[in-house]
């Protein structure tokens, strides 16, 4: 059970919420026009005639946004629509250069899907989405420059965005947060957003509202902007689900509103009623034909894209042998996953996922680094846990391996080689030094044939030490049992 | 479909046009006319009729993801009433 | 030297290949004709030295034995099209003082073919207004004027006043409901509106984009054809631009009009058609039908809800297009407290009469509540329209119906500046071709009893311009009215 129930004066009462994503969709030039999506420009560098609005000027069609949109569609299992068009969405703002937003509206480019969420009790539950269409992002507001005017940056203008839109199908903020993060991971995934929320290149809108737990109506729903990272969002569907219990409990309605989350309070604010100011007078774009693909089309897509993080998960939980959680754990992103797939491969993946889970991920965080920035390559993780399963080195051996393996980069290979790691196997050397060990210690050995048996842990930890723990520990113990019983 | 004073003005809000309190009862007088007028459409029996959104009924055209523009910010901002900083510049916005 | 003035297009080709005269000569002439005919207003921007320099370089070509397919011919260009470094401002005090940094597309093939421009052309304000006095710089005057000073026609006044009264070679004009064809008429010469799709829109400032248009204006048949071969062809800057070829329109000039089948539609005659224009049309089809061609009865029923369909879809669209002129990134600033006040401000003292007026029908028709019963009901009855068309031109090659119901009439006629709606019917004949998207050509016909020039309109099947070239040099030739006043 995921679902938050709010204990008000009045009853029990649960939360209906759905969310709107933009995403920023990743590719070179704006969704219609030629000017490029980089980052960090000069200002008003990354613009067109087309993004400024100037007079005549006509949009084009990026042909990767729509592919980027159909591929996020593929992964959210959404109906592709065949035909869809845009529309205008007219408004007057400072950052809006024509004055209208191209989008879609009646005929988006892809229809219902769903995602699977994972929940922290182990269960897991369908989110449904209601659609997906590509629309041009506003440019930049910037208020703080100066204290009396307004300075307008249009390099973001007609950057191409996917909204996602589900349905009103999230119960606390639990479920909300583990869907932006699975919808995060997917489109990380697709390589079709970067999915980083702190610099809005994913921008969450919730539709919130409560209702008597038991009920299936659907009351007023505050809108609250643009929230910028999981957890804001959290906040701010658990805070305003509380504030409209509240105002139930207090006899107060709640009428159609849009509100902002504030960041230093957690919780949201009044911004304004839903009014005629909202007329958006859509029709369809007369710039541009409707968009009609084929079967072919959405197929040649299909085939192109990448294994999604939950088939993912379940093939190295059932052809790997991983446990659900370390696969879970691996297959957050797919760098990470295509990390220890490259590592894995044609090694005992079991020990490999160990390895990363362990000292592998401790190595990256104490010396802050990326994946992409590891000393240690896959390939010589692989190659080192199979020095272990080839006895090749001990286990013990091999933890100091590693840790030369993060200093310099050396494969385990050479630096077993270089230090005379290998572990010794040959039993006439271990019986010497057994041999030697006995006889330096006759009480110790004494003791223990009149049945201290406690005391074998001292004795293979003394070969061990004389072998400068290159001993195999197994025939230490096996050798140590037959000299000593 | 008759139009009111109130439904002039808020028309004349959307399409950001001022509109002085005595000239409103003349638009609202003109533009009942005109919609008078376009009621003969309902004549035309369109029932199993589909929208025509676009004459030729061609399928959109994409173009190749290819940066082609750009880098232009002095003859983007050479028309423009005010600016600072590379910046457009307009009185500031209050929500 | 004759006066240089007089020649066609075609005609001034031949001097300029033999060397009877210069490219500056004939520049010169026409910069004559323009400076002394200042009082009509067709101009309202004159671009001498530019186009002299275009002469030289043209001459330089022809010497070389080089040159485009317009080589040294002046040309007058419509105020819609953005003509880069000269001011283009669709007559409208919102645009004044912008100097586009680009060339649109129409014109820039027209300067790749060795056109000179001599300025830029008066017109009603955003091509909304069929008498030319919607414009911020004034009405034009009708060269065929006597005692009282009479209309142009709108939209592209400027452009048919310019080649009658011989101040350009040919000009450009636009067309969303008749903005060529209906001064084209008025003023005694030769338009065609291509079908929508042929020439792309790119640097045209937007009024109804479903329907905007542009073509050529000129003293005859063939340098329409001449001009609109060179302005045609797709165009991947605009996205309802045809991937048609262009056919050698000149060809069709002088061709057999034998078996041709003349469509004549009996609705037209209805509407108080003029007694004089109502001969005219008669005249007309018996010339055509002299010449071999064949005259049919054919019936266009949704014809008469043409201009209230046209009232509902170019407002709609034009209420958009015209958001971008906010006082913001160009054009003419009245600056307020605030922004909302900038926006306001701007945008009342920029926009005239009938453009506001639009805007706000526009605005109405489209808003949430009143979409489905008028801009979803009129894109129904545009199919109808268009499906009309389509069934008579089963029956028919061509169709022949009058331009306009009546000839010029007086600048300020009060009746139609009292009630819009009367200025709007002189477009009934027009509008219904713009709907459907069709080709058709105004040409001069003959005089009426009071000395003034009537025309005829000739509609063809979509990309069919070819027939209508040859339907309308034939009816030319048999009428024998010779363009220019």
């Amino acid at each position: 059970m995921s679902g938050m129930i709010i204990s008000g004066k009045t009853g029990d009462w649960e939360i209906v919420c759905g969310l709107e994503i933009h995403c920023q969709i990743i590719s070179k030039s704006k969704i219609f026009s030629g000017a490029s999506t980089q980052y960090g420009a000069d200002v008003n560098e990354n613009v067109s005639f087309v993004d400024a609005g100037m007079p005549g000027m006509l949009p084009t069609l990026n042909e990767e946004c729509v592919r980027q949109a159909v591929k996020t569609g593929l992964g959210l299992n959404a109906k592709i629509n065949k035909y869809s068009e845009f529309s205008r969405k007219n408004y007057f703002y400072a950052d809006l250069p024509q004055g209208y937003q191209i989008t879609q509206f009646e005929h988006p480019l892809v229809g219902e899907g769903f995602v699977k969420i994972d929940l922290e009790d182990g269960s897991s539950k369908d989110i449904r989405i209601e659609r997906i269409h590509i629309e041009q992002d506003a440019g930049k507001s910037i208020h703080d420059i100066s204290p009396t005017k307004t300075f307008i940056d249009l390099n973001r203008a007609g950057v191409g965005l996917m909204e996602i839109v589900t349905k009103p199908d999230f119960r606390s903020p639990e479920e909300a947060g583990a869907f932006l993060r699975k919808l995060r991971s997917i489109v990380r995934y697709l390589g079709t957003c970067d999915g980083n929320m702190e610099e809005g290149s994913m921008r969450c809108d919730a539709s919130i509202s409560v209702r008597p737990v038991g009920s299936s109506e659907l009351r007023p729903r505050a809108e609250v902007k643009n929230v910028n990272s999981i957890r804001f969002a959290m906040q701010a569907i658990e805070n305003e689900a509380k504030r409209q219990v509240e105002a139930y409990d207090n006899g107060e309605t709640i009428a159609q509103q849009t509100r902002q989350f504030d960041q230093t309070t957690g919780k949201t604010k009044f911004l304004r009623l839903k009014e005629f100011s909202d007329d958006y007078r859509y029709f369809p774009e007369p710039d541009l034909p409707p968009l009609v693909f084929d079967d072919e089309y959405i197929n040649n897509i299909k085939s192109d894209m990448v294994e999604l993080p939950d088939a993912k998960r379940e093939r190295f939980v059932k052809e790997l042998g991983l446990t659900p959680y370390d696969a879970a754990v691996l297959c957050e992103t797919r760098e990470t996953a295509e990390w220890f797939e490259r590592a894995a491969k044609g090694h005992d993946a079991k020990k490999v996922a160990n390895w990363m889970m362990g000292d592998f991920f401790a190595m990256l965080n104490e010396k802050k680094i990326s994946l992409e920035e590891s000393p240690i390559t896959p390939e010589n993780l692989g190659r080192l846990v199979d020095l272990v399963t080839t006895n090749v080195i001990n286990g013990k051996t091999a933890k100091d391996v590693f840790a030369l393996m993060a200093q310099s980069g050396e494969s385990p290979d050479k630096i077993v080689e270089e230090k005379g790691l290998k572990q010794v196997t040959d039993s006439g050397a271990i019986e010497k030094v057994i041999d030697d060990v006995i006889a330096a210690n006759p009480n110790n050995a004494a003791a223990y044939r009149a049945g201290k048996t406690a005391l074998m842990g001292w004795f293979v930890g003394q070969v061990m030490k004389q072998s400068q723990g290159k001993a195999n520990p197994a025939m230490v113990n096996q050798l140590l049992a037959k000299k000593l019983g | 479909m008759a139009v009111d004073a109130e439904t002039v003005k808020k028309i004349a809000a959307l399409s950001k046009l001022s509109l002085e309190e005595d000239k409103v009862a003349a638009v609202e007088d003109e533009f009942n006319k005109i919609l008078g007028w376009i009621e003969q459409l309902k004549e035309v029996d369109t029932q199993n009729v589909k929208a025509l959104i676009s004459v030729n009924e061609g399928n959109l055209r994409t173009r190749a993801d290819e940066v082609t523009e750009g880098n232009i910010a002095d003859e983007i901002l050479a028309n423009a009433p005010a600016k600072e900083y590379g910046y457009f510049a307009v009185p500031k916005v209050v929500e | 030297m004759t006066d240089l003035t007089k020649l066609t297009i075609a005609e001034a080709e031949q001097g300029l290949k033999t060397k009877a005269f210069s490219a500056p000569e004939l520049t010169q002439a026409y910069l004559d004709k323009m400076a002394a005919c200042r009082k009509l207003n067709a101009f309202v921007c004159e671009t001498p030295e530019t186009a002299l320099a275009q002469a030289e370089a043209s001459q330089n070509k022809i010497n070389r034995g080089e040159g485009g397919e317009l080589e040294g011919i002046p040309l007058g260009i419509k105020d819609l099209f953005c003509t880069k470094g000269i001011p283009t401002t669709a007559c409208s005090n919102i645009l004044k003082g912008f100097v586009p940094p680009y060339e649109s597309t129409v014109t820039s093939r027209l300067l790749a073919a060795g056109a000179s421009f001599v300025g830029k052309l008066n017109m009603d304000e955003f091509a909304m207004g069929g008498s030319n006095e919607t414009s911020a710089f004034g009405p034009v005057i009708n060269p065929w004027s006597k005692d009282v000073p009479l209309v142009s026609g709108g939209s592209s006044g400027g452009s048919a006043a310019a080649v009658a009264a011989e101040m350009c070679a040919g000009a450009t004009g636009t067309d969303t409901g008749g903005s060529i064809r209906q001064p084209a008429a008025y003023c005694g010469v030769t338009g065609i509106k291509p079908t929508y799709g042929r020439c792309s829109r790119y640097g045209i400032i937007a009024f109804a984009s479903s329907l905007d248009q542009a073509g050529p204006i000129a003293k005859d048949a063939r340098d329409c054809a001449l001009m609109l071969k060179v302005m045609a062809g797709y165009d991947a800057k605009d996205s309802t631009s045809a991937q048609m070829p262009v056919p050698d329109f000149e060809k069709c000039i002088g061709a057999d009009i034998k078996g041709l089948k003349i469509g004549v539609p009996q609705e037209f005659r209805a509407d108080g058609l003029d007694s004089e224009v109502a001969a005219y049309w008669d005249k007309a089809a018996a010339m055509l039908k002299a010449r071999g061609a064949e005259i049919v009865d054919i019936s266009l029923p949704h014809t008469k809800y043409a201009l209230a369909t046209y009232y509902i879809i170019a407002p709609a669209e034009a209420s958009s297009n015209l958001a971008r002129y906010d006082g913001l990134r160009y054009g003419n600033r009245v600056d307020g407290r605030h922004l909302e006040d900038m926006y306001v401000n701007s945008r009342t003292a920029g926009f005239g009469k009938e453009v506001k007026r639009r805007i706000m029908i526009g605005t109405y028709v489209l808003s949430a509540g009143y979409y489905d019963a008028y801009y979803v009901k009129a894109q129904k009855v545009r199919r109808l329209i268009r499906d009309d068309f389509a069934k008579a031109f089963e029956q028919c090659d061509v169709i022949l119906t009058p331009t306009a119901p009546t000839a010029a009439f007086p600048i300020g006629d009060q009746s139609m500046l009292k009630n819009p709606i009367t200025m709007w019917l002189n477009d009934i004949f027009t509008v219904s071709v713009s709907l459907a998207g069709l080709p058709a050509m105004s040409l001069p016909i003959g005089l009426n009893a009071a000395g003034l020039p009537l025309g005829m309109q000739l509609i063809g099947r979509a990309f069919d311009e070819e027939t209508v070239f040859k339907a309308a040099a034939a009816l030319e030739k048999e009428a024998g009215f010779r363009g220019g006043k």
